[in-house]
């Protein structure tokens, strides 16, 4: 079977005054129908700017300078601008981190939902509203027909979130890129969105790609893992077995770092050494400071290499 | 042994500004009557929800916001009572340590100048000493010489908050109130800045008050836990306790919400149901009971108080000896 997306090679430089900064440099992912894919890293680390790479919307002066993002078969770097304005927001939507900076303050919400359906599915009108009313409803918003009318400001971060579920879902999208959806909100209430997320996906049969740092999140909903760090997948495999079996020093670092419920451990141990100048200065790579013995390679970038069926590894001591 | 801190009826109240339709200003009740105490030498940890009032609890203990009413005993003495002259000795006492890296230090002074300038203000050390006094505490927290003559801009986030806890440590402080310090920080850096708060704790003998909505985090640093609802402390006690067998629905609740990091234990969970009530109009009775699994109708009506349930476990639930019946591992 041909998977849903498709990326190779994909990379996204930024062209600043103080020089080339490489967010991306060549990512290689796919993800089946249906799935979901989670993509970790810290923050830095591009899983951000994958996302917008995917749509086509990274700011200036980025660009994107190589690779294919095949989406049912078709390679979407090739697509005219046009078209490409028929598959945001409708074959592909997206939700954001900050659902306050992500909705318009100055408009009512029905009208920010409807504008979608509009768009995209020539609905108008009543029949747009009452559609919009909807959606409020599937996404577990109480007294729907009063909400439609109100403003941002005036419901919760949990409820704005829902909002913006309702208008990524308003066009029954195939691929739904999250980016970070819970990171703004308190436990409990991530802990609603997240299973209304994975409830929508099973009814909808929806693809799903989830940006987070949060590994539980990641336990509780992906199908298959992509541990990111500058720029690069460092470790790719399915969620069971990327916990069970935590292969890429950086991987190990990360799931080792977190402290858990119910295990009070005498210390926390960081990534990369535990002295307290380990923290690396900006603009050094993680190859230099890697636990792992590998001199005889250093500063070359070791390839992503499949160690078990379906667990892809980018270390040389693997 | 006396408290190093003992908090009565701590109060504090908001007055809202009702909106365009006018009328009297409505009271949010931010710090709604809370109490407990710290000793040396331990860490308590404070955790709740957004706008459950934590933050603002702990700008009360400084008073950099006055309390509506209530004690804030600091070695035995009222330290609302006091006087700002009186209060200056205790404000070097008592330091805090902030959430946010990026606003907490001034971005037009040098990292020296910054550290050093609560050295000059409190006279603990002579011009000619500062220098090598604020070098001794960046190596303290894991910084070079070298980032002396540097500028906020210049570092990371992680390292920003090392600043920030050498500034806190220049004054020798014996009480740290620590509001959400490593919540801005990646997983990696948050690691090492918890690591690095344990280790001057145990240097130098210092007495935590953690700030954090991260239940882990906190149960990793605490001695112990107070959970907070509504500007109320609902839950308090060991936190080994409290996160073995919470007494409170709310803690349990939270305990439920938290993703485990671990796909085998991938469950169907039991979710609190609604949202946080709006605190200008808590509900009536037990300000918990339109989310609580175990309310029943005497919730409505009374307000169960903060109290004992056995071994110093506080509790503030008419049926908390049932708490732990949701509650899935």
């Amino acid at each position: 079977m041909q998977p849903l997306l498709d990326v190779r090679n994909l990379m996204t430089y930024f062209f600043t005054q103080a020089g080339l900064v490489k967010a991306v440099r060549g990512l290689e992912f796919s993800i089946d129908e249906g799935e979901t894919l989670a993509l970790v890293g810290e923050s830095g680390c591009g899983k951000s700017m994958t996302a917008l790479s995917l749509l086509r919307l990274v700011p200036d002066p980025g660009r994107l300078v190589d690779g294919e993002v095949f989406f049912e078969g078709k390679d979407l770097r090739r697509l005219p601008e046009e078209e490409m304005r028929r598959i945001r927001g409708n074959r592909i939507s997206m939700i954001f981190q900050e659902p306050m900076t992500s909705l318009n303050p100055v408009f009512r919400i029905g009208e920010q939902i409807t504008e979608v359906l509009r768009l995209h599915k020539g609905v108008d009108g009543r029949q747009a509203l009452a559609a919009a009313v909807d959606l409020l409803h599937q996404v577990g918003i109480p007294a729907a027909e009063r909400r439609v009318r109100e403003y941002p400001h005036q419901l919760s971060g949990g409820m704005r979130q829902r909002v913006m579920i309702a208008m990524a879902l308003a066009c029954d999208p195939q691929l739904l890129i999250a980016d970070e959806p819970t990171t703004a909100l308190d436990v409990t209430i991530q802990a609603q969105i997240m299973n209304l997320l994975k409830d929508l996906q099973q009814e909808r049969q929806m693809t799903m790609l989830l940006i987070t740092h949060d590994l539980g999140v990641v336990a509780e909903s992906a199908d298959k893992v992509a541990i990111m760090n500058e720029g690069l997948i460092m470790e790719y495999a399915p969620t069971v077995e990327i916990f069970a079996n935590p292969t890429h020093p950086y991987t190990r670092g990360l799931i080792g770092c977190i402290p858990r419920l119910g295990e009070k451990r005498a210390r926390l141990s960081p990534i990369g050494g535990a002295t307290a100048s380990a923290e690396r200065a900006p603009g050094t790579s993680y190859l230099d400071t890697c636990p792992e013995p590998f001199a005889p390679v250093r500063n070359q970038l070791p390839p992503l290499r499949e160690i078990a069926p379906g667990h892809f590894v980018r270390c040389w001591s693997r | 042994m006396e408290p190093l801190l003992e908090v009565r009826n701590l109060r504090k109240s908001f007055y809202v500004h009702p909106g365009p339709g006018g009328g009297k200003n409505l009271e949010l009740r931010a710090v709604d009557g809370i109490s407990f105490s710290l000793f040396k030498g331990e860490t308590l940890g404070v955790v709740g929800e957004s706008g459950c009032g934590k933050s603002t609890a702990g700008k009360l203990l400084l008073r950099l916001l006055e309390a509506d009413g209530g004690e804030i005993l600091f070695r035995g003495r009222d330290i609302r009572r006091l006087s700002p002259r009186a209060m200056r000795p205790l404000r070097r006492e008592m330091q805090m340590i902030f959430q946010d890296p990026y606003s907490s230090l001034n971005p037009r002074m040098r990292i020296g100048d910054i550290v050093g300038e609560a050295l000059k203000i409190h006279g603990l050390a002579r011009s000619s000493a500062i220098k090598g006094e604020v070098v001794r505490l960046l190596s303290t927290v894991g910084l070079g010489e070298e980032y002396y003559h540097r500028y906020p801009h210049e570092f990371s986030g992680g390292q920003r908050q090392r600043i920030g806890i050498a500034r806190a440590l220049a004054v020798k402080p014996s009480l740290i109130i620590a509001d959400e310090p490593v919540s801005a920080l990646d997983l990696s850096i948050q690691a090492q800045v918890v690591n690095l708060l344990q280790d001057i704790q145990k240097d130098f003998g210092l007495t935590y008050l953690f700030i954090a909505h991260d239940l882990a985090v906190i149960e990793h640093i605490s001695d112990r836990v107070a959970v907070m609802y509504l500007g109320r402390i609902v839950e308090l006690a060991d936190a080994r306790e409290l996160y073995r067998a919470p007494r409170h629905p709310y803690t349990e609740a939270l305990l439920n919400a938290v993703p485990v990091p671990d796909p085998a234990r991938r469950r169907e969970r039991q979710l609190l149901k609604g949202e946080i009530p709006s605190p200008i109009d808590p509900p009536s009775g037990c300000h918990f009971h339109p989310r609580c699994p175990y309310a029943r109708e005497i919730c409505q009506r009374e307000d169960p108080p903060l109290e004992d349930k056995g071994n110093g476990h506080l509790s503030a639930c008419h049926f908390s000896s049932e708490v732990g019946r949701f509650r899935h591992f």
